[in-house]
């Protein structure tokens, strides 16, 4: 490996995880299209620090570029402080503004013959090639800040994100952090102009900290994980780019990026749409082997036997017969139903306590429903089947208690359980 | 001696004022409900009484001085609505940040804090989700968060901006007998309150607001049928069941009438 390549991926390294980090409050804040509008209006700097000077090098654009996204981030938070629009308003405004103010002065400098012109394009979409060490080390004082304010400020940060009237009441300097964090953003923004160029620095802003978000719900391991989110993405992206030779590279960093974020959605734990898919099918699965138990107690209760076969609990309850078959299959394995003769099913007592519970959720829910809410006691029945199989031990002693100790529901049918409980108090 | 006294307040959004010469004391040791419709401008008072809000002019003064010399006794509880939920922090993230001062601005808490932090939520009972993230509690269990971490400020002086809105009764009443017990350990209780059917019986001085001060007193010279019309406007429904109230000038607890 050239060591110009090291440049470049310890440049795109810190450019990542420095905006990752501060990306973090401003995600929180819901400040995120903020950061879209910052990154745009980068560009009538960039172009005009690079005609004021007739220089490329980066410190120079960098000045220009900072400057014209902290004028846009004000005249942000001027408008929708002094106008009746609401602040998405205002940063399209901004954005548009800015924006094609930057396209006007490029295509102008573009044709201006200046001699180093060419490239200035590469400020859209960025082109991390073109990395010095200096531009590194520059990068590294940017870092140093971000994380040191972090460091040093994490709990007022905190403080200050969630609950900012809170932290004015108390006498935190409110004005003060705001401005910090809003200059540290421009900072970290205004660090892409090159590697990733102005059109698309904002998902460095918004996609790590919204991955990392669905790993964990504590703030430091969010940062933490959004930082190395957006380090592996920048160092992957810039990779890319750089093998494919004139690729630019701040799509390919956002292509890594959006992956991450996606397997991200996907798999976190809790929040990731696997883990709810799955919990909802364990939700349903758990649902359907309740039902087979209510169904045997019903028959039981019914007919005051103890056997029954397939046939008798379709003809009760209408089950998908391949299901029912997995249920019976799921409930024998747990030992609460027991099987005799080729399909004779009964409840084990293990089985018949738990139906018990069931029957005795769902006609605990029946009453409270028609004597509580006023309900008829013919509209009971659908809502009772879903609640029966989500009620907890809590709430139900607390539906117990509040019914004063039922002992039959709307339909007269007796409530398992509870002559029992009586007698043990 | 005057917990809280409000001078001629006059606080403007865009010109249009939404409070205007407001004037009125709170006497130490009180349990105060500032009482107005929506839109009346309490959320506005309390956030001006704190410096959140500027005002245009008048002063809001604790304990006869300015908000900078006794900011640690006073703490404010903003409306539960005002934050994300979904803040990544715990319960205990959030009552900790009642430890903070302005003072001490590099400090890292202290194991005292922690303690008085989980005393905080032993109060109002939930110490036993001191390690649940925030965005699982329930409304009514969000809101006792925020008492708790106003608990944890160990000030004398309370600001609460609507601690009953949207909670159910069981957490109401739990809030209602901290609250108590906090004024009857010689703190002062203010809250903004914009329902006339619950906790009025409970208030000992009340102050009623409708952009301009209507009235403020103690409870039972302040609630007046010709009061509560100039505060409430057209609001029969409401208007009755209190003029019943005021007739029988006699407030029920509700221990006796049971809910439901
Ligand atoms: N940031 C703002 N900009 C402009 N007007 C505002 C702003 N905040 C509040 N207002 C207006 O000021 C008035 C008073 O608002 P405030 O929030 O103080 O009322 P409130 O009494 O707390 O009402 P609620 O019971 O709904 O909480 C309202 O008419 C509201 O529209
Ligand atoms: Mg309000």
């Amino acid at each position: 490996m050239s060591t110009s390549l090291l440049w470049v991926f310890a440049g795109c390294a810190l450019i990542g995880m420095g905006s990752a980090a501060v990306g973090s409050f401003a995600f929180l804040r819901k400040r995120s299209l903020v950061g879209d509008a910052v990154a745009h209006s980068l560009l009538p700097g960039v172009v005009l620090a690079f005609l004021l000077f007739q220089q490329k090098e980066l410190w120079i654009l960098f000045v220009g570029a900072l400057l014209s996204g902290a004028l846009s981030m004000w005249s942000i938070e001027f408008i929708s402080k002094n106008s009746k629009l609401s602040s998405d308003a205002a940063i399209a405004i901004s954005l548009s503004i800015f924006f094609s103010l930057g396209i006007v002065l490029l295509t102008y400098a573009q044709q201006s013959g200046l001699p180093n012109q060419s490239g200035l394009q590469h400020f859209l979409f960025g082109k991390a090639a073109a990395m010095l060490p200096e531009d590194v080390f520059l990068f590294a004082g940017i870092n140093a800040l971000i994380f040191g304010c972090i460091i040093l400020l994490y709990p007022q940060l905190k403080l200050f994100t969630f609950d900012p009237a809170f932290a004015k009441s108390i006498g935190l300097p409110s004005r003060w952090i705001n401005f910090c964090l809003s200059f540290l953003t421009v900072l970290a923004i205004a660090s892409g102009i090159q590697a990733v160029g102005v059109v698309l620095m904002a998902a460095f802003i918004f996609t790590p900290p919204a991955a990392a978000r669905f790993w964990t719900s504590r703030l430091s391991h969010m940062i933490v994980l959004s930082v190395v989110i957006g380090l592996l993405s920048a160092v992957g992206g810039a990779g890319i780019s750089y093998s494919a030779s004139g690729m630019p590279t701040g799509p390919w960093i956002i292509i890594c990026m959006s992956l991450l974020a996606f397997f991200t959605f996907a798999f976190a734990p809790k929040r990731g749409f696997y883990s709810r898919w799955r919990r909802g099918w364990r939700h349903s699965r758990k649902m359907k082997e309740e039902n087979v138990l209510k169904t045997l107690y019903h028959l039981r209760e019914r007919e005051g036997r103890e056997e029954f076969g397939h046939s008798s609990l379709m003809a009760l309850r209408g089950f998908d017969a391949r299901e029912l078959e997995q249920s019976i299959d799921s409930l024998m394995r747990k030992g609460l139903i027991g099987k005799k003769g080729s399909a004779k099913l009964h409840l084990s007592a293990q089985g018949l306590e738990e139906a018990r519970r069931i029957v005795r959720l769902h006609r605990l829910w029946e009453l409270y429903l028609n004597t509580r809410l006023s309900l008829p006691q013919d509209h009971v029945h659908a809502d009772a089947e879903a609640i029966e199989h989500i009620i907890t031990p809590e709430v139900e002693a607390a539906l117990i208690r509040d019914l004063n100790y039922p002992l039959s529901d709307p339909h007269a049918s007796e409530i398992p359980g509870i002559a029992d409980m009586k007698k043990d108090e | 001696m005057i917990a809280l006294e409000a001078h001629n307040l006059t606080v403007r959004y865009n010109k249009q004022p939404v409070l205007w010469n407001v004037d009125f004391s709170i006497p130490a040791g009180s349990l105060a409900g500032i009482i107005g419709p929506n839109g009346s401008g309490k959320t506005t008072l309390l956030k001006a009484a704190m410096g959140i809000l500027g005002s245009d002019s008048g002063y809001v003064r604790f304990f006869g001085k300015e908000l900078d010399a006794v900011r640690e006794k006073v703490s404010y509880v903003p409306q539960r609505q005002s934050v994300d939920w979904d803040f990544p922090a715990s319960v205990m993230d959030v009552v900790l940040m009642g430890r903070y001062r302005a003072g001490k601005l590099l400090g890292r808490l202290s194991k005292t804090d922690r303690e008085i932090a989980a005393e905080a939520l032993e109060q109002v009972g939930l110490y036993p989700l001191r390690k649940q993230h925030i965005s699982e509690l329930s409304g009514g269990q969000q809101q006792r968060t925020f008492i708790a971490r106003s608990l944890a400020q160990q000030a004398d002086i309370f600001l609460m901006d609507e601690p009953f809105a949207g909670i159910d009764a069981a957490s109401e009443e739990s809030i209602i007998s901290l609250l108590q017990s906090l004024r009857s350990s010689g703190k002062t209780v203010i809250l903004v309150h914009h329902d006339l059917h619950t906790a009025i019986e409970f208030f000992d001085h009340v102050v009623l607001l409708n952009t301009r001060l209507v009235a403020a007193g103690p409870k039972t010279e302040t609630l007046s049928v010709e009061n509560l019309n100039a505060t409430y406007g057209g609001q029969l429904t409401v208007l009755n069941k209190i003029a019943e109230l005021v007739r029988k000038q006699e407030y029920p607890l509700r221990e006796k009438n049971t809910k439901d």
